[in-house]
């Protein structure tokens, strides 16, 4: 199954009823199949830009197209079973078991028990959770990466077209997050899976994405492929966010004398 | 002692009574407490709201909201009814309100970023986790509920206040020692019951499985 395509227009929106725009008239295209990062330092609006897509937060203003259909016109409920979520925080269900847990979306779907059972054995193996040891385990029992993993697993159960993931890795550490940066890359690439990945990690975001979009007090500051972003940047902002360190510094020379 | 002792039977009849006119009304009072909590529990003002106005019922004197609600409704079981159905309102709805605000925010966001309806975060996921809290008011209101019920043997509800309201009459210290002894057991046995259900949620949830 492909991904689908996201359209953002004017897109502005605020945080929790404040006052400020924390998103301000952004537009944003989303090829199906594509992996897009969103990047900038907390406050930037990424986050609060990514939970407009399955409507946590509203439209203030502007408009999103889900391949091409408005999802205002859409049954908020109906339209994020087909759209994958997963956060920082993780937010498995602490009384169900990890099966349950994966289990979830297609549930709500109505997939019969068996169908059910395979698929959750198949995402925990997809993760590199092995079905017989972690099936019926509880969250408490999960080390901070088996419960990253696990989340991941239940955010791409249903077979979503689209992805939003807030962090997903954000408290690991850089072993662990490197292995699972690793395995979600190629589950999307190879399921074709439309992906928008918000961090505050420039490295992580060069390694995964297809494009970056920076973002900076709401807006886009510039929204291209990682390389060009090197060699390239659209302003002073978006070259110092991606100089803190020697190893993209030394990426950079390279992508420069391509 | 010795009236519990000869006449087993009699306060053993009486006990019953009593616990099905807690038992009604603590169902009554839920019916009306776990829809009332679950509605406000979100919305900071219309929790300190409701649960202010609860806290206000929960301190008038029982003697006079009894003897008013026996000028509404008559005597019997009815004004002690409705008595312990507002006196049970507080503890009930603060505590669903406390329950559901204990939930981990993560998993609540998971919840509708991942597509459940309200209801379906409601079932499958605030009340399962607010369960143990629920049973711990649920038991806290009990517990009053069979002290307060004695109360009913002024308004002619039966129960263990009966015997208690005879002895009082009569000059029997023996039946209001009979009431007293066998409505503190009753509200031993239910505390104990309660607690051990209350413990099985709180370990049961962790385990639980759904279809």
């Amino acid at each position: 199954m492909s991904g689908a395509s996201i359209r953002l227009q004017g897109v502005s929106a605020r945080y929790d009823g404040a006052a400020q725009l924390a998103v301000n008239d952004v537009d944003l295209d989303v090829k199906a199949g594509e992996f897009i990062a969103l990047v900038g330092p907390s406050g930037s609006g990424k986050s609060t830009l990514l939970r407009t897509v399955n409507r946590l937060v509203p439209l203030a203003q502007g408009n999103i197209e889900l391949d091409g259909v408005d999802i205002m016109t859409l049954d908020p409920v109906e339209m994020r079973r087909g759209i994958g979520y997963a956060i920082q925080a993780v937010g498995l269900f602490a009384h169900m078991d990890v099966a349950t847990n994966i289990a979830i979306v297609p549930s709500l779907l109505g997939w019969d028990r068996m169908r059910i059972d395979e698929r959750v054995d198949d995402m925990l193996e997809l993760v590199r959770l092995d079905p017989e040891q972690y099936r019926n385990r509880r969250p408490s029992e999960l080390s901070g990466g088996e419960a990253q993993r696990v989340g991941v697993a239940r955010a791409l159960a249903a077979q979503p077209r689209a992805l939003l993931m807030d962090e997903p890795f954000g408290a690991l550490d850089a072993i662990v997050r490197h292995t699972l940066q690793r395995e979600l890359q190629e589950i999307v690439r190879s399921a074709q899976t439309t992906t928008l990945f918000v961090t505050h990690d420039v490295s992580e975001s060069l390694l995964l994405a297809d494009r970056i979009a920076v973002l900076r007090d709401g807006r886009i500051e510039q929204c291209a492929p990682p390389l060009e972003i090197l060699a390239h940047p659209a302003s002073d902002y978006v070259h110092e966010l991606f100089a803190a360190d020697e190893a993209i510094a030394r990426l950079r020379e390279q992508a420069r004398r391509e | 002692m010795s009236y519990l002792l000869a006449h087993p039977a009699r306060v053993a009849i009486l006990a019953g009574a009593h616990l099905a006119l807690v038992a009604a009304a603590l169902g009554t009072a839920l019916l009306i407490a776990l829809p009332l909590g679950l509605a406000i529990a979100r919305n900071e003002r219309a929790s300190r709201t409701v649960i202010g106005v609860l806290g206000a019922l929960y301190t008038i004197p029982s003697l006079a909201l009894l003897a008013l609600l026996v000028e509404v409704v008559g005597l019997g079981p009815a004004p002690i009814f409705v008595a312990l159905v507002i006196y049970a309102q507080f503890v009930l709805v603060r505590n669903v309100v406390a329950g559901v605000r204990a939930v981990d925010p993560a998993q609540r966001d998971a919840a509708v970023g991942m597509g459940m309806s309200a209801l379906q975060r409601i079932r499958r996921v605030e009340l399962p986790q607010a369960l143990p809290v629920i049973v711990g008011g649920v038991r806290i209101a009990a517990v009053a509920m069979i002290a307060l019920a004695t109360l009913g043997g002024y308004v002619g509800a039966g129960g263990l206040g009966s015997l208690i309201f005879i002895g009082f009459t009569l000059h029997h210290t023996d039946e209001i020692v009979a009431g007293s002894v066998a409505a503190c057991s009753l509200a031993i046995a239910v505390d104990l019951a309660l607690r051990l259900f209350e413990r099985f949620t709180r370990s049961h949830q962790q385990v639980q499985r759904e279809p």
